[in-house]
């Protein structure tokens, strides 16, 4: 059984004892506890079951690499699936619950899977389900999500907050071992600004497990040192429980500190993303100890030998009672000795190699531990929980009748290490097989490279292939471009490793196929070899057809060893089989950390005219336009939205009706070459419009398509002002001043987007004239101003631009303030108008009456295909005019060809709707077997005014058919509609011209 | 007619910084040859501020200039002197290829004050404020919107955003300020 020791336990606080509950079990842990560790002080050796075969599966490292013990975390609103046990930091009332199983985790139906594995061989769904292919969406799919799958998915909104910040560093040192603790006191003391993340709770990382001398000190008090001095130093900033999740191009590196998983009762955010500029980042990122592939490998209580003296010397948790070592290296013979040192029994060591010399055999061997050479794991006996191992020679078959069994409930296996070289990988740097100590270790001649072309990232320590501690510090010393002597220690020598990919060396196909590579997604020994032979020779592809590596722990503990038993299938040496690639983050990260504060109501910025908060407190029923909200229409209670719409319409029309105009776009374009410019930005003439006048004007794409409208003013001799749609303004002040900048830089025109600071309403209807002489100020009579013409003057006491331009074909003021008086002066409108019913009208209303008056909709009737002459806009187009945007794409074969759909209107026979983007079908089929087509509705509305349904749509020819019927289909139904002209109120305008 | 009242009329929230949403201030657009002695001579008669050089403001009691672009700058002053000084500069500049306008009610502005407020803005703008000087004007961005912030006093910064996302600017800024959520100790 594993239980908690009475003494040691360098990271648990005995005196604060917590309350856990697992399963919905309540248990007790310590304070400095992970998860596991506490999981293990209750014998709870078994934690969850596998992907595909839901086998019983146990912890078996002590950090982020692992792969069995996931649990779902928390509850409700903090519910998270997925998380590692062996990184959550143990606090007061943590629940959590094991995955991968129904309907216990003690008695699981899918196990019935592992008595199928036969059945299910690598790439066993590509065999099967080719086809019939229908039956994927109705029986494979369903059936294979029902099976497969981690955790569940939260089903609430997460109730934690998180957050994102920038950093900038001459140096970010990533490990806060003492690797990384060394390059930092190096660069700190070069003056560098330094930055060191460390991604656990503690610095020092594997060092004080593993002891060693580090200048005369034990590990500890070193790293306790070292941090003290850096903790001093102005230009340190040091980060605990921060993750660098991956580095990008140009020293970009990403951080993801677990604020507050440790602490949730506490006002922090939960996680923070960090992005960090880096002048260069030393990789100090340790490394990970690998499996060994026996048969059975995979059952509660196999172990990593590194995870078990962890769990010993950290938490004071042991991890079985009789622990048997299984190695190819002398660094598992640390575990032996924590083993021996805290009381518990070691059986027997099993090390594939002969003739052991070395330090650590030799202490281990003196305090009376078999020391058993050449041999292996043959087979492990126990399901749930281990009881014993079988053993033989590494170099045989496996078990014989004469085989011994030893007894015990807990293996800890070493099959050597693997530097952590992810982030040196992520941006491009190379790595390089080192035989002679079986690892891939990056290639210093290969770095990944900065904007100057020289090195940005550097591998320090373990993380660069350094193992031994000396080596270790000088390696980190030098990464860091440390001057003078590098910390001095001393560590035991330790004697070369024998790789060992397959244990028994000559195993057959039934032990082969019960040796697992990678835990979490159920991939054995024989699965990559079966791979092999069906010829995936590329690691890549093997990794996809075997899923191997492509679980949550994205293959850390099983990528090496995977790889290396598939150059072995292929008989080809592991370098040219090579890596697959190393993708951030290292470990998963929270969708929070990434949407940091953007969600609720930051999700996205939300623009607002200064009159939104009175149609906010008015009822308004919003339309989203560009990030703007406009209302909609207002509702009154009792109505639909249709008839409110309808209501504004008729009210506006008959009386008097206000929109709040502000979102449209108001650019100022000045200067001696303005005219010029504004001539080639606009189809039609600006530079001949006289000062005070307005013109329409339509903005063209190079390639001749239409972009904006709008009516442009004359302020002053030198001075234009262009309004935009409100989902242009931005764009085409970017448009303008992207000619100005790049083509016509030597033109002398200044531009300014001045669209927020105005607060503009359309003062709309026959009383429009009465309510604006009321507030006093202008002449605005129809001889003092026409219409086509603005005016600039006091209105009601506030400075005022008053344009006399309609979008609705009624009179019509559209009068700009300061937007810091827009809401008093929109109040006072409401507040004087009261006598002519005045009525404020939405976006609908607004489209409504502009589609009566046959007036287009940028973004209804254009759709970036569509070019001014489709739309019978030929009058704003200069003939005149030798250039301007757009003018020569217009004259194309395709732009210029007759049959071209050309804008409409469409009246229905019998008065109905047209459904909106409907099509009408035309004779014949096209090369895709479809139905040719002749025309599409773009706009299309109930006419209040009317009385009956009025649209517009582009037709082939269009305006050359006039009253002929087309049938349009929509809803499978065809619908007759007659085209028409498409102004359909008011054709002379001279409603708007009073 | 009522006063002018700029987007969010002095809103306070406290957090470990204080943040404040300024009343109406006076601001105006000049896009002109910058270092045309005629310009700087009128930017000083209206401000009492030399020409700021590249990414700087020059300050001078409540006026201060700012550099925006290599031929824009940013003239900050009471509000009710904004139309006034419009009229003085577009006169006195009324030869050149200069373009002048107020754009007071088009931005709004920010306090962000305490010793700490450089972390609240180091949670929403990509810049290094470690190196920021004092007499710097960024323009940058604040999550997803633009924004220039520049130091306006020894334990305070100032940011100004467009008028119509001074709510969502808010909202960030309350968010990246709220006690507990600090970045660095002490």
């Amino acid at each position: 059984m594993s239980l908690r020791l009475t003494t040691g336990g360098r990271l648990i606080d005995r005196a604060k004892p917590l309350s856990f509950r697992f399963n919905q079990r309540w248990m007790t842990g310590l304070a400095g506890d992970t998860l596991a560790s506490a999981l293990l002080a209750n014998d709870r050796v078994m934690v969850g079951r596998s992907f595909k075969y839901h086998r019983p599966r146990g912890i078996v490292a002590s950090g982020v690499e692992e792969p069995n013990a996931l649990v779902g975390l928390g509850e409700g609103a903090r519910f998270e699936p997925d998380q590692r046990a062996t990184t959550i930091e143990l606090f007061e009332g943590a629940t959590a619950i094991s995955q991968n199983h129904w309907p216990n985790l003690a008695f699981d139906v899918g196990e019935v899977n592992s008595w199928l594995a036969r059945f299910l061989p690598a790439g066993f769904y590509y065999k099967t389900f080719m086809a019939p292919q229908a039956a994927w969406a109705r029986l494979f799919e369903p059936i294979i999500r029902r099976s497969a799958g981690l955790g569940r998915a939260p089903d609430r909104a997460d109730a934690d907050r998180y957050e994102q910040a920038y950093a900038f560093a001459d140096l970010v040192v990533v490990g806060g071992g003492v690797a990384g603790l060394t390059a930092a006191l190096a660069g700190a003391r070069a003056g560098q600004r330094v930055l060191v993340l460390e991604q656990t709770a503690h610095w020092g990382g594997r060092a004080p497990v593993d002891g060693g001398v580090i200048d005369g000190l034990g590990p500890d008090a070193w790293v306790r040192n070292a941090v003290k001095v850096l903790e001093k130093m102005e230009n340190v900033t040091l980060r605990l429980r921060c993750m660098a999740a991956g580095l990008h191009d140009h020293g970009h590196l990403i951080g993801y500190e677990r604020v507050a998983d440790h602490a949730p009762q506490t006002d922090a955010p939960r996680h923070r993303l960090w992005r960090i500029r880096a002048g260069k980042v030393v990789v100090a990122t340790g490394a990970l100890e690998r499996p060994l592939s026996f048969a059975g490998n995979d059952v509660p209580g196999v172990m990593l030998a590194s995870a078990v003296r962890d769990y010993v010397v950290n938490w004071a948790v042991a991890p079985g009672q009789r622990t048997v070592i299984v190695t190819n290296n002398d660094d598992a013979y640390r575990t032996a000795l924590a083993l021996l040192d805290a009381g518990l029994a070691v059986p027997a060591v099993l090390d594939t190699r002969e003739s052991l010399t070395g330090d650590l055999v030799q202490a281990v061997r003196a305090r009376g531990v078999r020391v058993l050479e050449g041999k292996a794991i043959a087979r492990v006996r126990g399901r749930s929980r281990l009881r014993g191992v079988v053993i033989c020679r590494q170099d045989s078959a496996g078990a014989t009748a004469m085989s011994e069994t030893i007894a015990c409930d807990c293996v800890a296996m070493s099959g050597g290490w693997s530097p952590v070289v992810h982030l040196w990988s992520h941006c491009g740097g190379k790595l390089l097989w080192d035989a002679s100590a079986a690892m891939f270790r990056p290639d210093p001649t290969c770095p990944p490279t900065g904007a100057d072309g020289a090195a940005m990232a550097v591998c320090a320590g373990a993380a660069s292939g350094a193992l031994g501690l000396a080596d270790c510090l000088r390696d980190a010393h030098k990464a860091a471009g440390g001057t003078g002597k590098p910390p001095q220690a001393k560590a035991p020598t330790e004697a070369p490793i024998a790789p060992v990919w397959v244990m028994p060396a000559k195993a057959g196909i039934e032990a082969r196929s019960k040796m697992w590579l990678d835990f979490q997604n159920d991939v054995k020994v024989s699965d990559v070899q079966l791979a092999a032979r069906e010829g995936y020779e590329s690691v890549e592809h093997t990794k996809r057809y075997t899923t191997l590596g492509m679980a949550t722990d994205q293959g850390k503990l099983s990528n090496i060893n995977g790889l290396a038993v598939l150059s072995e299938a292929l008989d080809q040496p592991v370098p040219a089989t090579g890596t697959t690639t190393f993708r951030p983050p290292y470990t998963p990260i929270s969708f929070g950390a990434i949407a940091g504060e953007a969600r609720g109501d930051l999700f996205q910025p939300l623009r607002r005219t200064p009159m939104h908060g009175w149609h906010e407190a008015h009822g308004a029923h919003w339309e989203p336009v560009g990030l703007w909200r406009r209302p909609y229409c207002y509702p009154r209670s009792g109505e639909t939205h249709r008839d409110a719409v309808n209501r504004e319409v008729l009210a506006t029309r008959r009386s008097l009706g206000l929109l709040d105009a502000s979102t449209l776009g108001k650019i100022v374009v000045k200067g001696p070459d303005a005219g010029r410019f504004l001539d080639m930005i606009y189809t039609g003439v600006m530079s001949s419009l006289p000062v005070g006048k307005c013109r329409y004007g339509l903005m063209c794409s190079d390639n001749g398509f239409l972009i904006d409208d709008g009516v442009v003013v004359r302020l002053s001799d030198d001075t234009w002002l262009c309004h935009t749609t409100t989902g242009g303004a931005d764009r085409i002040h970017a448009h303008m001043e992207d000619w100005l900048q790049c083509e016509w830089w030597d033109w002398k025109v200044h531009t300014a987007n001045l669209t927020e600071q105005f607060a503009q309403v359309a003062v709309v209807g026959p009383n429009a004239r009465k309510l604006l002489e009321k507030l006093g100020g202008m002449d605005l009579s129809k001889d003092a101003l026409p219409f086509m013409t603005f005016a600039e003057g006091t209105l009601g006491g506030v400075r005022a631009r008053v344009f006399r331009i309609s979008f609705s074909g009624e009179l019509c003021y559209e009068v700009a303030v300061p937007a810091s008086q827009g809401l008093a002066f929109w109040e006072r409108l409401m507040a004087e108008g009261a006598e002519f019913g005045v009525t404020p009208y939405g976006t609908e209303a607004l489209h409504v009456m502009r589609a009566e008056k046959g007036f287009i909709m940028i973004g209804d009737e254009t759709d970036g295909t569509v070019i001014p002459q489709d739309l019978n806009l030929g009058w704003a187009i200069s003939k005149k005019k030798v250039d301007y945007l757009g003018k020569r794409a217009q004259e194309r074969a395709h732009m210029a060809d007759p049959d071209r759909w050309r804008l409409v209107g469409l009246e229905t026979l019998d008065g109905s709707v047209l459904p909106d983007g409907a099509i009408a079908a035309d004779a014949g089929y096209n090369g895709n077997r479809q139905r040719n087509t002749q025309g599409r509705v773009t706009s299309t509305y109930y006419s209040p005014t009317l009385g009956r349904g009025i649209a517009m749509g582009l037709v082939r020819r269009g305006p050359e058919r006039m009253g002929e019927v087309i049938r349009f289909t929509a809803e499978g139904r065809l619908i007759a509609a007659r085209i028409v002209d498409q102004v359909f109120y008011d054709k002379d305008g001279e409603k708007q011209n009073v | 007619m009522s006063d002018a009242t700029s987007a969010l009329q002095g809103a306070r929230t406290d957090g470990f910084a204080r943040i404040e949403a300024a009343g109406p201030v006076g601001m105006i657009t000049l896009r002109a040859d910058l270092g045309a002695a005629r310009v700087a001579k009128a930017v000083k008669a209206v401000t009492g501020c030399a020409m700021p050089g590249r990414r700087r403001i020059v300050t001078a009691g409540d006026k201060a200039v700012g550099w925006m672009s290599s031929d824009e700058v940013l003239i900050l002053l009471p509000h009710a002197e904004a139309p006034g000084a419009v009229a003085v500069l577009s006169a006195a500049l009324a030869r050149d290829h200069a373009l002048v306008a107020e754009v007071s009610d088009a931005r709004a502005l920010f306090r962000i004050g305490g010793a700490k407020a450089d972390q609240v803005l180091m949670k929403l703008c990509p810049v290094d404020f470690a190196r920021m000087e004092r007499d710097e004007l960024r323009r940058t961005r604040a999550a997803q919107v633009a924004v220039a912030i520049w130091r306006s006093g020894d334990d305070e910064i100032s940011l100004i955003c467009f008028r119509s996302v001074a709510g969502y600017v808010a909202g960030i800024l309350e968010h990246s300020a709220r006690t507990g959520s600090e970045l660095l100790p002490g």
